[in-house]
């Protein structure tokens, strides 16, 4: 990896507080080196999708305030940046629940994609890029997106992206609600986009064991701050880890002594 | 009796006529409701201020016609870009019933400053655009009417192309939608806003200018403002297809029932029709009701 140039994001100590009343955040620090996969996991309500919403500063428009830490995209501070400007600085953040333009049609979410280019480059003439990733949104491509199926929908929240040409992209929980073949699929595709394009990525996933399977860091969150965290390879071989996201036990349930069992209590807290 | 068909056409030419100036005023309405989900009661204002505008610099100032137009319409737009900027922006975030009282200060305001400026009395807008009758057929239109009626439907047939097929239609539909998503997507939303209140500035600017030449001015012709407001509610407060037909529907209704029922009876046929398509259709004609999947 290279050493010389900053990571792509830097997410240090920073707090998060709701209407000015619940925090949320409390000191979490994360960081994606350029051209990694970088997974964050945790429970419902840990704050993962907070996280994103700092970082992309999509936050504000919740009535959410980051009061604490910084963010640095690309090796700068993103504080005096409005949303749409550091989306044009090439940061895309793919929310939960796709949010994909329900009574616009296919393409038209994909030009809506493009203001994101505004200062680097003009327009591209086609959308052969995301076609070319996912040839059933070409079929689709003059029918209202409100009518796609679920997964439909998650291609082209993904495409969108695509089309913004960014150097990080924040997913968040891109899984959601798919079959699980329709998982692999997006999963693979999402690898490749990491390969191909070279955007680095931040992944928020419930489904631990493929969010694994593509990322090459994980750090792993609980109650707005980060608990666990190593490279893929290292948490795979962490019992906890196996055990509470990974859904694989270590032997037969007697083997477990007391110790074990209460150990397994503070754990679970991770898990909703 | 022999029902006079020739009158009747008259009468429902006149009606097209002044609904295609309320179809314009709609959609200047449709415009901001759509982009900032502001129900904005003082567009009827916002139009007598850009026929104010218009008398001025053509009357007042003694401007050339060519001239005096797009200067009331910079007006206008300029007019909106302040409204945007000074009362609408900073209430980003307070409840929908705020900003619509908001709106209907503002509206008292501008009255205000009409009359202040330019006094209380009606007059006349300097004619611009002669007065030979025009005949479709046998039946008489007058001139003012059909140039009315040519230059909103053409205005408006620019809105609609632009709306599906300009790049920033889309930047406006997509914030419509969802804003969260839009500035996600690197859209500008707070430009999208200002954009929005311009453009609609604009055409009700232009669309006073219209209806003072056919009608006069005066400090109280903000009242069609609420002929455009039941236009909006008929064709659903988000649809541009829905500001056209309902402006096209009420325009006529207030024809025919003005002309064989009885002038009183004209805001009655109106609102009646209100009623009874809210009772059918509680989005209107064309508004939005959400895609729903399950
Ligand atoms: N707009 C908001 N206003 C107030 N509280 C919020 C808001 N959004 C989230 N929260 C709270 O912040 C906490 C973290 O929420 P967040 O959406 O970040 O969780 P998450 O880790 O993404 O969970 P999930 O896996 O269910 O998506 C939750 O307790 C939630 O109730
Ligand atoms: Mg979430």
């Amino acid at each position: 990896m290279t050493s010389a140039a900053p990571p792509i994001l830097d997410v240090s100590n920073i707090e998060v507080i709701y209407n000015k009343t619940v925090q949320v955040l409390r000191g979490l620090s994360l960081c994606v080196p350029r051209g990694r996969i970088v997974a964050l996991l945790g429970s419902n309500g840990a704050g993962k999708s907070t996280t994103l919403k700092a970082i992309s500063r999509l936050l504000e428009l919740e009535d959410g305030a980051v009061t604490g830490g910084a963010i640095r995209f690309d090796g700068a501070d993103i504080a005096p940046l409005a949303p749409h400007a550091l989306v044009r600085k090439g940061l895309f953040h793919v929310m939960e629940g796709r949010r994909i333009f329900d009574d616009l049609t296919v393409e038209e979410n994909l030009t809506a994609a493009t203001f994101a280019l505004t200062g680097r480059r003009a327009p591209p003439k086609s959308f052969d890029i995301v076609y070319d990733y996912f040839p059933r949104l070409h079929e689709r491509r003059s029918g209202l997106a409100g009518y796609l199926s679920g997964g439909e929908q998650q291609m082209l929240a993904i495409g969108r992206a695509l089309i913004a040409d960014p150097q990080l992209i924040l997913l968040d929980e891109p899984s959601l609600g798919l079959s699980p073949m329709l998982v692999e699929e997006i999963f693979t595709i999402i690898a490749r986009i990491n390969r191909e394009q070279g955007a680095s990525m931040l992944l928020v996933e419930q489904n631990a064991a493929v969010a694994f399977a593509v990322s090459h860091y994980a750090y792993i969150m609980e109650t707005g701050k980060i608990v666990i965290d190593g490279p893929v390879e290292t948490l795979m071989r962490d019992q906890d880890v196996r055990e509470f996201y990974l859904g694989m036990g270590v032997g037969a349930a007697g083997h477990k002594s007391f110790r074990d069992i209460k150990h397994y209590k503070r754990r679970k807290r991770w898990l909703s | 009796m022999e029902f006079d068909w020739l009158f009747f056409c008259e009468v429902t030419l006149a009606g097209l006529g002044s609904g295609a100036l309320l179809a314009l005023t709609a959609l200047a309405f449709v415009l901001i409701y759509k982009a900032t989900k502001v129900v904005n009661l003082a567009i009827g204002e916002m139009l007598m201020v850009g026929a104010y505008l218009f008398f001025s610099f053509a009357a007042g100032f003694g401007l050339p016609v060519w001239l005096a137009i797009p200067l009331a319409l910079i007006g206008g737009g300029l007019l909106g870009a302040i409204v945007e900027r000074t009362i609408i922006r900073p209430m980003l975030g307070e409840s929908a019933i705020s900003v619509f009282m908001v709106t209907i200060g503002l509206g008292s305001v501008l009255v205000g400053l009409v009359e202040i400026i330019w006094g209380a009395a009606p007059t006349q807008l300097p004619d611009f655009m002669g007065t030979t009758p025009l005949f479709i057929g046998d039946a008489y239109v007058s001139r003012k009417i059909a140039i009315g009626f040519a230059v909103a439907s053409i205005v408006i047939a620019a809105f609609v192309l632009a709306f599906r097929f300009w790049r920033g239609g889309v930047a406006l539909r997509a914030t419509a939608t969802d804003q969260g998503a839009a500035y996600s997507c690197g859209i500008d939303v707070p430009k999208v806003f200002s954009a929005a209140w311009i453009v609609a500035g604009v055409a009700a600017a232009g669309a006073g200018i219209l209806v003072g030449a056919v009608g006069g001015i005066s400090p109280t012709m903000g009242v069609f403002g609420l002929s455009a407001l039941v236009v909006v509610i008929v064709g659903g407060l988000d649809s541009i297809a829905g500001a056209l037909v309902g402006g096209l529907i009420v325009g006529l209704v207030e024809a025919w029932s003005g002309t064989f029922i009885g002038g009183e009876y004209k805001l009655l046929a109106t609102f009646g029709l209100l009623i009874l398509i809210l009772m059918v259709r509680p989005y209107g004609l064309f508004g939005t009701v959400e895609i729903e999947r399950l």
